[in-house]
Order: C-alpha cells, then structure tokens, then sequence
C-alpha cells in the first residue's frame, strides 16, 4: 500500500458531470491491495462509469462479502453507503437492504472465493430472486486474501505458484447463471476498461441482478506462468464475442452503426444498449444459444467476454413483488404497520 | 512514435521547468531539498556553482524560473525559489573554506576584462581558480556595476554585494579602479592572451521633446540612481512624474519616495497588460503609494520663467481589438512636476572601440558577438553580459558570463571555440523502500507564502532600509514543500510492464496512457486526457512485451507523486534522480 494520499492536483481537462462532480470525486481512500492486482482496475472502471452515469453518491450503496475483492469498495465513492458483510453473506444483506430501500443504486462487490464457495447459496438466491443490483465477481481462480490457495473458478490443470495443478472441475459463474434464469450476464477482464465501463453501466441499469464475471489477476498469487487466470494468459485467450455501447435515456443517439449493429435492447429505464460486432451466429437475447456458444469456445480454452445475455424482458423482485413504489423506509409507522385490525383481515384471507 | 530519447540530458532537463528556465540552468529542486534538510551552506555552494551571486539574486533576480514553475500549471503560484535562495545565503555557515581558490602557479596567461559588473566578475570567477592572471578595467571607484550604482540599497544591501564580490576578487584578482578603458587598440596592444568586454549598457535613452534642454530638474534614470547610489544626490522635489514604466521606472519612483518625494506618479503610455516591470515590481511600488497612471504621453515638458512647472500629456482611450491595442486620442492633460525622471530604457554605447581593429559593428553600431562562442569578430576578445546584446538582467550576465569563460579557456589551450563541451546528466534511484523514496513525495498543497515587508515608516526613515524580512522559519518550512520535485524523474523500463493499468489508475492527473502505437497525431487522441503543453513532452516506450501497445506520459502536469512507481508491481516505473551536469571552464562534464 502507498502511504501517502493521492495528491490533490487535478487535470485541467476534468469536466464535471449534470452533478458538479468530477471523475475523481468518486474516488476513494488509497488501496491497500497489492500494487497491480486487477482489483483496482475494476474499482477504476466502476469509478468512471458511476462518474459518467451522473451517480449523487449518497443515493449508492456499496456491499461487500471478505476477501481482497471484497475490500474495494472501500476504495471508490467514499462518501456513499457501504456494508461490508460476513463471509459470502453479502447477497443476503443487499436482498434486505434493496426490500427496505428501492431507491439506492446496489453496487455489490465479491470474489470468486466469497461467491462461489461460502457463499454460492446467498449467490444464487440473489439471482433467483432478481435482486436490482450491480453484482461483480473480480475473479483470480484463487482466494487472494488468505494467500492463494485454489478456488471454485480454477481450472484443470491450472497451476499453483509453487507448480501443483488444480483437479477439481471449476464452477463458471457465468453459466450457473444463465442455467438459473439470470436476467443480465457478462464477462470481461479488468485490463480492458474499454469494454468493462460499458458493462458496468449498462449493468447499473438493468432492472434486475445483473452478474458481471471480471477476470481479474492476482499479481501476487496467480500470475505465473502456467495460470489460467493471469495478465498473458487471460490476453491470449480473450474473445470479445460482441461490443455493448451503454446508451442512457435521453441521450442524444448521435452514433450510427451501420456494420454488425445486431441488437439494440431497450432497457426498463428507457435506455438502450446496443450490441456491435456480434458474431454472425450469436444472439445475446436467446439464453439456449448463448450457453451453447459459450460452451463450445470455452471447451476450446477462450475465454468469451462481453455482454453475453440481456433479457429485456427482466423485471426486478420489487415489480415481481408488486411492492409499493415508494421505499419501505420512507412509510409512516401506520403504513407499514397498519394495525390489529388489518392483520386479522389478511389472515382472514388464507382461511 | 518513435520511442523517447532518454538518454539526451535535454529530455529530463526540460521537465525541471525552473532549471530549463534559468539561463544558468541552477538546480533548484536540489537546492530546495537541502534547505529543506537545513543544510544551507550546501544549498548556497550548490546555487553558487551555476549562478555566482545566490545572495544577490535571491533578492534581486529577474525569476525567470517562477512563472515557468510546475506550480503554476498545476494551481497558480510558483514556489518562491527566489526568496528560498535568500534563505540559503542568510542562513548559510562561513563557506570560506569552500570557495574556489586560484592556484599559486599562475598559467601564464593573462586576461583583460573591461567593466567590473556582474559578466566580469563572474568571467574571473571561472577563469582564476584555473590559473589565469585577470585584470579588471572600472571606471568607477568600486565593483559591482548596475547591482552596485542601480539596484537601490533597500532592495540589496551593500554588505550583501560586497561579500559576494570579495570572494571572486579575493582569489587575487587585480582590479583597477578609476580606470575606463578609452581606447581598445590601446588595451589590446598591452598583450592579453584574450580581452573580454563585460562594460554593460550605460547609456539612458533619451526623451527629445519640447522643453528637454531647459531644465536641470529633468534626469536621466539610471544616472540619477548612481549619483543616488554615490551620494551625489540625496534629496528630490514633492511633486516627481517618472516617465516609463519598466523596472528601472520602479527603482526610480521608490528611491523619489526615500528622498522627499510626496506625489510621486509613474506616467505609462498603454494599459497595465503591456507593462515591462515585473508584477511583483509594481506591487512593491503601490504598496509604497505610487501612483501608476496609464493612457499618458508625454508631449512636452512645461517650463516658466526658466523654471519646471510640469509636463503636457496627451490621454489616449485603450481597446484590445483582435488582440492588438488600438488607441484612440482623447484630450491633452497637464501635470504638475518639481522633478521628471527618465525611465525609457538604456543602451550599450561604444565610444572607446576603434573600428579599424577587425571587430565588426552592426547597423545598430554595436558589435557583432558569435551568440555560440561570445567571441567578437576579432578572434580573442569576448563579451558577455548587457553589452552583447543590450540590457537584460544579472542571472542572463552570469550564463554569458560561464560560456564566455569556456571559449576564452578553448582560446588560450588552442581548442576549438564552437565545439562546445556536452552536458552530462546522472539518473540515480530514489528507491529507499516498499513505498518510501529518497524525496518527500508528498507536495503541500498550501498557497505561497507571503514575504513580510517592512513598515511603512521604519522603511523610509533611510535610504538602505531593506525592505524584505526574508522568510520566517516556518514559512521557509512550507514554502519549501511547495516543490514539486521536478528533477525526480519517473523512468520507465518497457520490458518490465505487465500492463496492469495500475500506475494509469492511480496517477492524480491522468498523465498516463497505455494506447495502440501509430502516428503520434493519432496516439495524442488515445490519450487519458488531453496533452495542451506543447512546451512539455509526450514520453513513448518502445512496445510493450504482452500487446506491443506503447506506455504514453504527457509529461506537463506530472506532479512527480511517485504513486505510479509505488502503485507498478514489476518496478517497470521508477523514481530516479536526475542531475544534469553542466560544463564550466576547465571542468568538462565526466558522464554523459
Ligand atoms: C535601475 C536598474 C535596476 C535593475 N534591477 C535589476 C534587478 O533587480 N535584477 C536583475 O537581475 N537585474 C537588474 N538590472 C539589470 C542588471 O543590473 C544588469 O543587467 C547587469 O548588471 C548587467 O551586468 P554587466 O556586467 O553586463 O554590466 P554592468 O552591471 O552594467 O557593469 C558594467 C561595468 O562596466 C563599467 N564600464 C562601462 N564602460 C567602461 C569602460 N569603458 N571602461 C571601464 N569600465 C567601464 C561600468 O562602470 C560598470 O561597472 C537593473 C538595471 C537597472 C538599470
Ligand atoms: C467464515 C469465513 N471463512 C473463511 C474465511 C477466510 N477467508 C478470508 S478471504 C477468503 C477467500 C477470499 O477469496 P475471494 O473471494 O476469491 O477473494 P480474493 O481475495 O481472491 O479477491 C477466505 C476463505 C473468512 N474470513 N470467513
Ligand atoms: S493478494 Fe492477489 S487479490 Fe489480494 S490484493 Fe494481492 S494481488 Fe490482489
Ligand atoms: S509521479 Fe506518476 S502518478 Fe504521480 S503525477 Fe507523475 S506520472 Fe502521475
Ligand atoms: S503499473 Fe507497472 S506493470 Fe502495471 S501497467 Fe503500469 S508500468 Fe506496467
Ligand atoms: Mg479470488
């Protein structure tokens, strides 16, 4: 970790967004990761969309499991809501925490350890549910804060930094997902913002749980040779299947894409996103063909990346619910608790 | 792009942007750190080395350093390297026994040197520790030229001037005092191995307009200020109108006040953004309630019954129009006047230089001067200083004076004169630890410090009442944190990159890229944010190992944090010292 702040001095050039705020005001303290771990890239990355997204930061809740992944919201937006939860327990507290408070923008921050082991139960119910949250995986294939043993996402054969290759069959996030009705799935890598930003927006966006899976290398445990998960091999292997521009409501849609522009998605909100250099052969609106092409070029060691799958269709657990439009936070006493007399009524009903 | 060259000296060096702006090229940011430590005595030999007079400068100089300063560009003002240097010379230890010294055997050659202002005596100072034999021609009784006869006592102490002084005459220089140089062919036929002229720009310009002549209550500027200076005159009318508005005018109009004057008016032709006074001049001067009139010029000078009532002014209304300054007439004003000063500028004159000794003169009558080698040409004699090129400033007279004394030592060894011996350069790590640095990377963020003046009252009671106090200890402490650190270099190994992003991430002002290499028009756009410093350059690696994308740094606003190099898991970035090496007479620079 650096033991100095970050200097104040700022570029000239840096414009504020409709908020008066300028990309740096969603910084937040200084990492204390290692230097170079993929973590921090994504943190830039997620500062950059909130920035250009127009977030007020204290309408952002950021939620996060343990790990080294799970330390990084710490290092954007300070001055939002935060909680950092027990061991893979995360997605449990933001399901509360989305039911009490509608309004918040979730971001949730975990590792393929906190997700995919301890806490792959919490995980999946978040996604069954359709909880409206940003949900990111900064994924290395090892448990990077108690010092690199194997996780769930390493592959056969991938090697530890002392030689030993990995046995047990790994778990892809991303087609737990899609096999479970997941509304929004990504992938990318944390050394390509060009294409993460983007998904991260659009994922801030979606009206539902939208999992964005983040090859994200842990320089101090899984970046040797020999790793599937590290800086050279997740570059050779990086198949970006499609591009994904963000489009926000309201935007003026100046950009025209006459070649490949497969898709354009509208989304709950009134935003779009827009699908560019799609293979021939890929629909990111049909589930079953989307799990078949990423099967296919995953057997062949690539590692697809991109905005995989988006149903536009998707309606998060308050609408599915039928909640009240107004947060549960902001009900008067009387509302949320109507009384005696209206309980016996509702149980009247089930009679 | 063509990867950076940064094993040219010029690359790093042009990043200390106060080094590169100082015509003697001081090492500032060094100079800086060693006050910072208390180590004053250091820091004045090291300013000493490259600018002759720190003690003199810190108080008098022309700064060309400060607006070129990093802090300018990053929020506003410039650190005071200026005053910083005052505190190095105020706070420094006996430094006798570091001086240079001259040898006891002499090299056998001698040197005539005409004027003994700041170029000579700095030409003696390189020269002399080499065994050269130096005489120094003065017309005047004492050393120092304009510092000494111009630059009033309340802006630099005569103590001040003569300690400098005494250690460059001290190492057995022979001066001759009373003794102007009338004739150069004489001079030359006394058989010095070299001549160099160093007699500055004595001559005040004129002011031909009606009434001129009719007075002896209207003065010439700079002659006025040395009978000031020689107590020839120590007394001025109320009522005073300087004419000009350069730094002379600003000597002139506070030098009145010390001596009488009560309404005291600058009379400047054009508004306040075409001004040749340094800012900080003028403040110095309204601070002392001098009036600064704009949109006046002088027509004639009013004289009644033999005697100086005032002048005639014509008023102007101004407008910038397409960036030009359009003045239009308004009506004619008088002011009333006991004295006027002349304060439009100076020249060289050359009266004593015979133009049958194969030295050419330009159309301006002035002498033609090899701006590489300082050499006339008649081969052996040099010149340096305001008598070059016209009147510029003492830190300008101090770089002629270190490339003058290199060619008159190439002259005497028979070397050659324009082959000039390189500058050098060392790049040391900083690297002290995980995250520590042989540097206090973190810069306080606080605006510049204010100098104290003395009162008002207290300050005219004399002549030679300094009026800056010179920094307290704790506004030394700040100011000195100010520093950017500009000489400590972020130095980039490509092979080392893994393209992690990490220093891209971290770095406050977005100075870093890693882009697709191409045409460097097409990699400007790539940029994190836009490089507008065409002063400043764009660094580009070689390709890099994982993608042959190339690592950019648009080195203007690099605040020199060392967060990419603490923040980079492969040391592929660096902080390293840079330390150019300049060559003087007789010590050519040993790395390059
Ligand atoms: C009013 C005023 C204020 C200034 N303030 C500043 C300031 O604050 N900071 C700054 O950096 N610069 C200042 N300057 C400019 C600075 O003083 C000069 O640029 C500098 O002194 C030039 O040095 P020099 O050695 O070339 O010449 P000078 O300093 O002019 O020295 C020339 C010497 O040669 C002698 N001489 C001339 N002709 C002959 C001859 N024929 N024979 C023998 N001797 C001769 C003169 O008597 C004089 O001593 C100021 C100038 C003026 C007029
Ligand atoms: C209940 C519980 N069990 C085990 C741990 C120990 N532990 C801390 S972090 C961690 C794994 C984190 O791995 P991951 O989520 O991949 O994060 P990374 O550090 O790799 O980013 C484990 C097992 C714990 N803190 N709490
Ligand atoms: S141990 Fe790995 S995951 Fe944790 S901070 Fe270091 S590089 Fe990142
Ligand atoms: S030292 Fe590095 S991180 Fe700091 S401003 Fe300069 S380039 Fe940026
Ligand atoms: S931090 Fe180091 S390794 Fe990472 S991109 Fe920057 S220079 Fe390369
Ligand atoms: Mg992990």
């Amino acid at each position: 970790m650096s033991y100095i702040k970050k200097p104040v001095a700022r570029h000239p050039s840096l414009k504020p967004n409709t908020l008066g705020l300028t990309l740096r005001d969603y910084e937040g303290a200084m990492s204390t990761l290692c230097a170079g771990c993929g973590h921090d890239s994504i943190t830039a990355a997620i500062v950059r969309a909130l920035y250009e997204l127009d977030t007020p930061p204290h309408m952002l809740a950021k939620l996060s499991g343990i790990g080294c992944s799970s330390k990084t919201p710490t290092y954007f937006v300070s001055g939002s809501h935060g909680f950092n939860s027990a061991h893979g327990r995360m997605p449990a507290i933001a399901t509360g925490a989305s039911a009490a408070n509608r309004e918040l923008t979730y971001i949730g921050v975990s590792g393929d350890g906190d997700s995919l082991s301890i806490g792959l139960g919490q995980m999946v119910h978040a996604i069954r549910r359709n909880v409206k949250m940003l949900y990111v995986i900064e994924n290395n294939g090892v448990y990077g804060l108690t010092k690199g043993q194997f996780s769930a996402s390493a592959d056969v054969g991938s090697k530890s930094k002392k030689g030993e290759a990995n046995t047990q069959a790994p778990l892809d996030p991303v087609m737990l997902a899609l096999d479970i009705g997941a509304t929004f799935v990504a992938r990318s890598f944390s050394g390509d913002k060009a294409q993460l930003v983007p998904i991260l927006k659009a994922g801030l966006r979606h009206d539902g749980f939208a999992l964005v899976d983040v090859i994200s290398p842990c320089v101090t445990f899984n970046d040797h040779e020999g790793s599937t998960k590290s800086y050279k091999h997740t570059r050779k292997h990086q198949l970006p299947i499609l591009e994904a521009d963000f489009v926000p409501f309201a935007a003026e849609i100046t950009a025209d894409y006459p070649e490949g522009a497969a898709h354009s998605v509208k989304m709950h909100d009134g935003s779009m996103v827009r699908f560019r250099k799609v293979a021939a052969d890929y629909d990111p609106t049909d589930r079953a063909n989307v799990a078949s092409y990423l099967r296919e070029h995953q057997r062949a060691g690539e590692v697809p990346t991109g905005l995989l799958y988006l149903d536009e269709s998707s309606e998060d657990m308050h609408r599915a619910a039928k909640t009240v439009k107004t947060p549960l936070t902001r009900l008067t006493h009387e509302e949320l608790c109507p009384g005696n007399a209206a309980l016996r009524k509702l149980q009247e009903a089930f009679r | 792009m063509r990867p950076s060259d940064i094993g040219n000296p010029d690359y790093f060096h042009k990043v200390v942007d106060c080094q590169w702006a100082c015509p003697a090229h001081t090492n500032v940011p060094e100079y800086i750190r060693l006050i910072a430590q208390g180590r004053y005595t250091d820091a004045y030999m090291l300013n000493r080395e490259s600018n002759v007079f720190p003690a003199v400068l810190g108080r008098t100089c022309d700064r060309p350093c400060e607006p070129a300063c990093r802090r300018t560009r990053v929020d506003e003002k410039p650190v005071a390297i200026c005053r910083l240097k005052r505190v190095a010379s105020d706070l420094k230890d006996d430094v006798t026994a570091l001086l240079p010294r001259a040898p006891a055997q002499k090299n056998g050659k001698r040197i005539a040197c005409v004027g003994a202002g700041p170029a000579s005596l700095a030409v003696a100072n390189d020269l002399m520790p080499l065994g050269y034999e130096v005489t120094i021609f003065e017309k005047s009784p004492i050393p120092g030229g304009l510092m000494r006869t111009n630059i009033p006592a309340f802006r630099l102490p005569a103590a001040v001037l003569d300690e400098e002084i005494d250690m460059i005459l001290g190492m057995g220089v022979d001066v001759r005092y009373g003794a102007p140089v009338t004739s150069m062919k004489a001079l030359l036929a006394e058989g010095y191995d070299a001549v160099f002229v160093g007699s500055g720009a004595p001559r005040g310009k004129e002011l031909d307009i009606p009434g001129r002549r009719d007075s002896d209550r209207i003065h010439i500027g700079i002659d006025w200020l040395e009978s000031v200076a020689f107590g020839h005159t120590d007394r001025i009318g109320e009522r005073v109108l300087i004419i000009g508005v350069g730094n002379t005018a600003m000597d002139c109009c506070r030098t009145s006040r010390r001596l009488g004057g009560k309404d005291i008016k600058v009379m400047a032709r054009k508004p306040r953004a075409y001004f040749k006074a340094s800012p900080w001049e003028l403040e110095d001067a309204e601070e002392e309630h001098i009036e600064i009139v704009i949109n006046h010029e002088p027509i004639r000078f009013v004289i009644e019954n033999g005697k100086l009532t005032g002048m005639e002014f014509q008023r102007f209304e101004s407008k910038e129009e397409g960036g030009k300054l359009v003045q239009t007439k308004l009506d004619k004003v008088f002011l009333p006047a006991d004295d006027v000063i002349l304060a439009i500028g100076q020249e060289a004159a050359f009266p004593w230089i015979e133009r049958d000794l194969g030295i050419d003169f330009d159309k301006w009558e002035m002498p033609v001067v090899d701006k590489v080698t300082f050499q006339y040409s008649r081969p052996g004699v040099f010149s340096g200083g305001d008598a070059a090129w016209g009147p510029q400033n003492i830190i300008w007279a101090v770089a002629h004076a270190h490339q003058a004394a290199l060619s008159i030592h190439a002259y005497c060894q028979g070397t050659s004169l324009t082959e000039r011996p390189p500058q050098g350069m060392t790049l040391s790590s900083a690297k002290m630890g995980l995250h520590e640095w042989s540097y206090k990377n973190d810069y306080n963020s606080i605006g510049r410090q204010k100098m104290k003046h003395v009162d008002l009252v207290e300050r005219f009671k004399k002549m030679n009442v300094e009026v800056e106090l010179g920094f307290s200890a704790e506004q030394t402490a700040r100011e000195v944190e100010r520093c950017l650190n500009c000489d400590l270099q972020t130095v980039f190994t490509d092979s080392l990159c893994i393209e992690c992003d990490a220093c891209v991430d971290v770095c406050p002002v977005l100075c870093l890229t890693i882009a697709p290499d191409g045409e460097e028009a097409d990699v400007r756009k790539r940029l994190s944010a836009p490089a507008t410093n065409p002063k400043q350059d764009l660094f580009a690696s070689g390709p890099l190992p994982q993608t042959s994308r190339i690592m950019l740094k648009d080195e203007d606003l690099c605040v020199h944090c060392g967060l990419c190099a603490e923040r980079c898991p492969t040391a592929a970035w660096d902080m390293q010292k840079f330390n150019l090496l300049l060559p003087y007479a007789g010590k050519p620079c040993k790395t390059r």
